[in-house]
């Protein structure tokens, strides 16, 4: 496994108490897979990226668990490995491309001083691969934009040259929150399909956090649903889709509108996911959930296998 | 007649740089027309989408009918009694010093009485008590339902809402579209329905626009927009949309972005990225003839 999360646990140390925001979570993926973690805001997704790649910001801590990389075992590093091993073993991808470049630097610059900084190697070296990524990535005529600024390219083009930067010391893991959230849908498509080639074509185990069931659909081989910092519910993309087990995955499949001919009502969940400060005892879902039952409302259920799938819910327990 | 009646509207917008520099650098002005010749009818009672990506137009259209902006050309007639609209950022259009009763009377605030703002926070699913809260108390779907029920205050038969569940969850943005069905069917109103977003326009729509550029390219029933897209751009579009059933469905790759509206392509704009331009579509602008703006279609040869 490239990559492996054991019971992590995450917490905020207030004046009011601590919040949980992560709580016992565990996943694994493998070289070449593609893991979509998907949830709706404030599930956890985006602190468990941050919390792999430790970027956790304080007063945030990992309270419980451990991070291991391709064995190793990272959530304990000294900042200053953690640094290192960032770019260099792991590839992170945002949201906003502008957030990841620097304005004042050309992309050219920034790719070689990327390379340079992870990989020996001389100047000339990291300038011809600078290049060879910037073409891998789709930049037409790499060599004209090279000493290029960021504000000089459009949204889609910012977000592959930071494709390009996180792809630079050929990383085992690939982080990706939301790559594709800030751009339109033609140029989101372009994106993912460039997203699932590299990582096939490298080998490198890949975390996509997206709240975009149609990006996790077109991308991911597994994913994990999250729900108020828990894993909810995780197996293949074609099972998870097509026949989920939690009755939160279920609600969310039938509310994603989906084009059709014909015009139907939407499945709706009513309600909200709850605050860190008010996660309800028992399973966190249930004051929503339309198949509670007594077990429900004081007893938290883990992850038990469901059909082909894992689900937290007391629906699947063995009577 | 429609309710609405948009006849060759245009707007552009001056983005030259300051005079100044025009003067010293020699820089010309610069015109940028982000709506180009549109024209669109809605009846009343029906819901039109619009949609299209960043930069096409839309949100400049949306503007455009509720008085926003000012045409530079064209006309837009409306004989309904009231239009209101309801934006994308329901923490951006909501005044967090006030209480919710207090934005949402504000519409009303010299006729209003409290039941009256009672029944509508009632109407969008909220509870009376909320009334006495601050915006900041409530999530953003919450947010979204207050933005609707002051919409709803001043009893408009029209509504113009521009991307209003694209900043919300998806589960959130179905309890939102749900809401807003109900309200249509209760209380007779009419919707343009603006948004990037196919499938959930596909949701709500009884006809969609596409915009490409400033231009309305096709124009259709959903049913048969979705079913049958004759546009080019309209085609594309719809492949790129994730396949979420998993269908394995042929698709065609995207090619190419939209070209920068200053300078747009000549010709019909979506040349660069067309599979079936030819030398018409490079010189000649297509006309919008029966429901689409495309010389291929025109020609029978797509």
């Amino acid at each position: 496994m490239t990559l492996e999360v054991r019971d992590l646990r995450i917490e905020f140390p207030t004046r009011r108490g601590t919040l949980t925001a992560l709580d016992g979570v565990s996943f694994a993926i493998a070289p070449g897979e593609v893991l979509g973690v998907v949830g709706e805001s404030g599930a956890g997704k985006s602190i468990t990226g941050l919390a792999i790649i430790g970027l956790l910001e304080p007063p945030g801590r990992i309270a419980a668990g451990e991070v291991r990389l391709e064995g190793r075992r990272i959530d304990n590093l000294p900042p200053e490995e953690m640094r290192k091993l960032r770019g260099r073993r792991i590839g992170v991808i945002f949201q906003d491309p502008l957030t990841s470049l620097n304005p004042l630097y050309t992309i050219g610059r920034q790719l070689e001083e990327t390379i340079l900084a992870h990989l020996p190697m001389s100047k000339r070296d990291a300038r011809a691969r600078s290049l060879a990524l910037l073409g891998e990535v789709g930049i037409p005529a790499p060599a004209a934009r090279y000493g290029h600024y960021p504000h000089q390219f459009s949204g889609g083009m910012r977000q592959r040259v930071v494709i390009a930067l996180a792809l630079a010391a050929e990383p085992r893991l690939l982080i990706a929150d939301e790559p594709t959230t800030a751009l339109d849908v033609s140029i989101q498509a372009q994106i993912i399909a460039l997203l699932k080639r590299l990582a096939a074509e490298r080998g490198a185990a890949v975390m996509l956090i997206t709240h975009d069931m149609g990006v996790i659909a077109e991308t991911a081989h597994r994913v994990a649903v999250m729900y108020a910092g828990r894993i909810v519910e995780v197996g293949s993309v074609r099972d998870v889709i097509h026949a989920p087990k939690h009755p939160y995955t279920v609600g969310l499949m039938g509310s994603i509108p989906r084009i059709a001919a014909k015009r139907s009502r939407l499945v709706q969940i009513d309600g909200a996911m709850p605050r860190l400060n008010a996660i309800p005892p028992g399973c966190a879902f249930h004051p929503r959930c339309v198949r509670r039952f007594e077990r429900c409302f004081d007893e938290r259920p883990d992850l038990m296998p469901a059909g082909a799938s894992l689900a937290a819910c007391w629906l699947h327990a063995a009577a | 007649m429609p309710l609405l009646r948009l006849e060759g509207v245009s707007r552009d917008f001056d983005v030259s740089p300051p005079w100044l520099n025009r003067v010293l650098e020699h820089e010309p002005r610069r015109i940028l027309r982000a709506v180009d010749q549109v024209s669109l009818d809605i009846d009343k009672g029906e819901t039109v989408g619009l949609v299209g990506e960043s930069g096409c137009g839309k949100s400049t259209v949306a503007r455009l009918i509720v008085g926003l902006y000012v045409p530079t050309e064209g006309r837009i007639e409306y004989r309904g009694r009231r239009l209101q609209m309801i934006f994308q950022d329901p923490y951006a259009s909501l005044n967090p010093r006030w209480r919710v009763h207090d934005i949402v009377a504000e519409p009303i605030r010299f006729l209003g009485t409290p039941q009256k703002v009672e029944e509508l926070l009632r109407q969008v699913g909220l509870s009376p008590d909320d009334g006495e809260k601050y915006p900041h108390e409530f999530s953003g779907g919450q947010r979204q339902r207050i933005s609707i029920a002051r919409a709803l205050a001043g009893e408009p038969d029209f509504l113009v809402c521009d991307e209003p569940t694209s900043a919300l969850d998806v589960s959130v943005q179905a309890q939102i579209l749900n809401l807003m069905s109900d309200l249509q069917r209760r209380l007779g109103l009419t919707y343009l329905f603006i948004s990037h977003n196919l499938a959930v326009v596909s949701q709500v729509a009884d006809r969609v626009g596409v915009m490409y550029l400033g231009r309305i390219v096709e124009l259709a029933p959903a049913a048969e927009l979705f079913t049958r897209p004759r546009h080019p751009y309209t085609r594309m579009l719809l492949d790129a949309v994730p396949d979420l059933a998993m269908s394995g469905r042929p698709r065609t790759p995207v090619r190419g972005e939209v070209p920068n509206p200053l300078a747009p392509p000549s010709g019909c704009t979506f040349h660069p990225r067309c599979p079936h331009a030819n030398d018409r579509c490079r010189r000649e602008v297509p006309a919008f003839i029966d429901g689409v703006a495309c010389h291929a279609v025109l020609e029978g040869r797509i």
